[in-house]
């Protein structure tokens, strides 16, 4: 067994922990990978080559980028917010769990692209989260404006990724089918696709119930706050 | 009849024009990154025919295409450009224009999910409308030029400031549209190179023999290793499936592949939640809300995390030997 390839997975790990330019990562450790495992300069090239371009697929994104850069030229973005903040009556949990919600059905739809940190989070989720929180214990530190932030990033990705899988023509299910197929099982997308669902729901559940126990210790503070200005 | 490479000759366009724009701003490195690809994209059918029928000479030359891309890659400054309209510009559109705003962009979806269900029942004088191989992608490509079209008439502006709007955002994600392929071409030269074999030998090493379940946990918890290591679940998922989930789980013990497949990629991205290598997903966003850690998101993500990799083993368990 020629286990000097596995130097290719260190490549991998040193370049990022060094911060080099990822692409550059991952080319070096598919070079040096085939090369440690005694693959001719031609054979790798061309191995590199052909296996770029048979998945083109995973670029078909940028299709896309036209039409949304259109419409976020004419405010999607700006009337996405108007809309969001228009809605009333909404706890901390109601409105991380929401968004949970939201992001994950648009991600089975394949509209990733629609939130996401810098779209949604930053001028959307984040300054709503903190205001719902004030209103349970108006004296917020810096640590729990950090903790509100972090949590609603924490559910922007959550919501994503596991709705993501659930799509059939974007990424994950994609590869999974390519793989398959290069080995002989033929596979559909939905058929792959569908047994994403269960943890989706699972996903959707433990991220609900950690948003709703971080709301119930707000609370439990607010009360001995108030327990200790009564003494 | 339409067929996928349709799709990805309308991508090589796109990405010929970005790089000519490029060239016309004078930002050289962009331009001949983009050139590049684009000349990958629309040679590609060629690449693949040529080797399919022995010749490897198209398919070498592709692979110094990559290794170029890889060179020029860390010479992309991501630099935003101006913004084409100002705010108040774009408020004011988004309160004239209201709901409307959202039609185009569900038309993608939309669309998509439609060639997806019916696409192989369309068919015109005999000839079938959508080529059967990868029908949904060619749905989405589909979709894609209908939603621009579409939001052309809802903000009545030309299409083609569209496709300027669509350089400028493709220029501001750069290099980074490019990972997910490369990690997919390292993943097939990881397999070719025998790291999967590798990996498995010293998984069968350490394994109980012919214990289903821990082969099962080690493929699991593999993912997440592999994903932590390598910053994305695409990268780990040909590996641990070439190592473990092939040979041992579906050949050996009999385990169902889509729902393999299916859960096992989501075991990796538990790990990416996990992972400092998955920057886009974790330490960007801790960037952007300017957490004093950055690895706040990270730690936000922990206890979820765990708690989903865990019901998803289970799952994996209950159904995938059924």
């Amino acid at each position: 067994m020629n286990y000097w390839p596995l130097l290719g997975v260190a490549v991998i790990v040193v370049g990022f922990v060094l911060r080099f330019n990822p692409v550059l990562v991952v080319v070096t450790a598919a070079l040096g990978s085939g090369l440690l495992a005694g693959l001719s300069v031609p054979a790798l090239l061309a191995l590199l080559g052909n296996s770029f371009v048979a998945s083109r697929m995973l670029l078909i994104f940028v299709l896309t980028l036209p039409a949304i850069g259109l419409l976020e030229r004419a405010g999607l973005r700006e009337h996405a917010q108007r809309w969001m903040a228009r809605l009333q009556g909404l706890t901390l949990a109601r409105l991380l769990t929401g968004y949970l919600l939201l992001r994950q059905l648009l991600a089975m739809l394949g509209l990733t692209g629609v939130a996401g940190p810098a779209q949604t989070v930053r001028p959307l989720l984040a300054p709503m989260a903190e205001a719902a929180a004030e209103k349970i214990l108006p004296t917020l530190d810096d640590a729990d404006r950090d903790e509100l932030r972090a949590i609603a990033a924490a559910t922007d990705n959550i919501g994503r990724f596991f709705g993501e899988d659930v799509f059939i023509a974007l990424g994950a299910v994609l590869l999974i089918q390519a793989f398959y197929a290069q080995h002989g099982i033929a596979l559909s997308p939905l058929a792959i696709a569908i047994w994403a669902l269960p943890t989706a729901i699972a996903a959707f559940a433990i991220q609900s119930l950690r948003v709703w126990l971080y709301q119930r210790r707000l609370r439990q503070r607010a009360a001995g706050d108030r327990a200790r200005a009564v003494d | 009849m339409l067929r996928i490479e349709y799709a990805y000759w309308l991508i090589a366009a796109f990405l010929v024009y970005t790089g000519l724009r490029n060239l016309r701003d004078r930002h050289r490195w962009h331009a001949a990154f983009w050139l590049v690809l684009g000349a990958l994209f629309g040679g590609g059918d060629a690449i693949l025919a040529q080797s399919a029928a022995g010749n490897t000479l198209p398919a070498q030359l592709g692979g110094g295409g990559v290794i170029v891309l890889a060179l020029l890659a860390p010479r992309l400054q991501r630099k935003a450009h101006p913004e084409s309209s100002s705010a108040e510009q774009r408020l004011q559109s988004a309160i004239r224009l209201g709901h409307t705003l959202f039609v185009p962009a569900l038309l993608i979806p939309l669309v998509t999910l439609l060639v997806a269900l019916f696409g192989g029942w369309l068919a015109i004088g005999g000839h079938a409308l959508f080529a059967a191989p990868q029908m949904t992608l060619t749905g989405l490509a589909l979709a894609c030029v209908v939603a621009l079209f579409a939001a052309s008439r809802v903000a009545r502006t030309p299409m083609h400031e569209g496709v300027a709007e669509g350089r400028r955002l493709l220029d501001a994600i750069g290099w980074a549209a490019l990972l997910p392929l490369l990690l997919a071409a390292l993943g097939q030269v990881f397999t070719h190179s025998g790291v999967g074999t590798a990996i498995a030998a010293i998984a069968t090493a350490w394994l109980p023999g012919g214990s289903a379940l821990a082969a099962l946990l080690a493929f699991a918890l593999g993912m997440v290793l592999f994903t932590v290591i390598m910053g994305n679940a695409f990268a780990a998922f040909p590996v641990m499936m070439a190592g473990i989930g092939l040979p041992l789980l579906i050949r050996q013990h009999g385990a169902d592949p889509a729902i393999l497949g299916s859960m096992g990629m989501l075991c990796g991205y538990c790990g990416t939640l996990l992972t400092p290598m998955a920057a886009d997903f974790n330490l960007v966003p801790a960037a952007l809300l300017e957490l004093r850690s950055p690895y706040g998101v990270i730690r936000a993500q922990v206890g979820s995390a765990l708690a989903i990799l865990a019901s998803t083993i289970v799952l994996m368990w209950l159904f995938v030997f059924r």
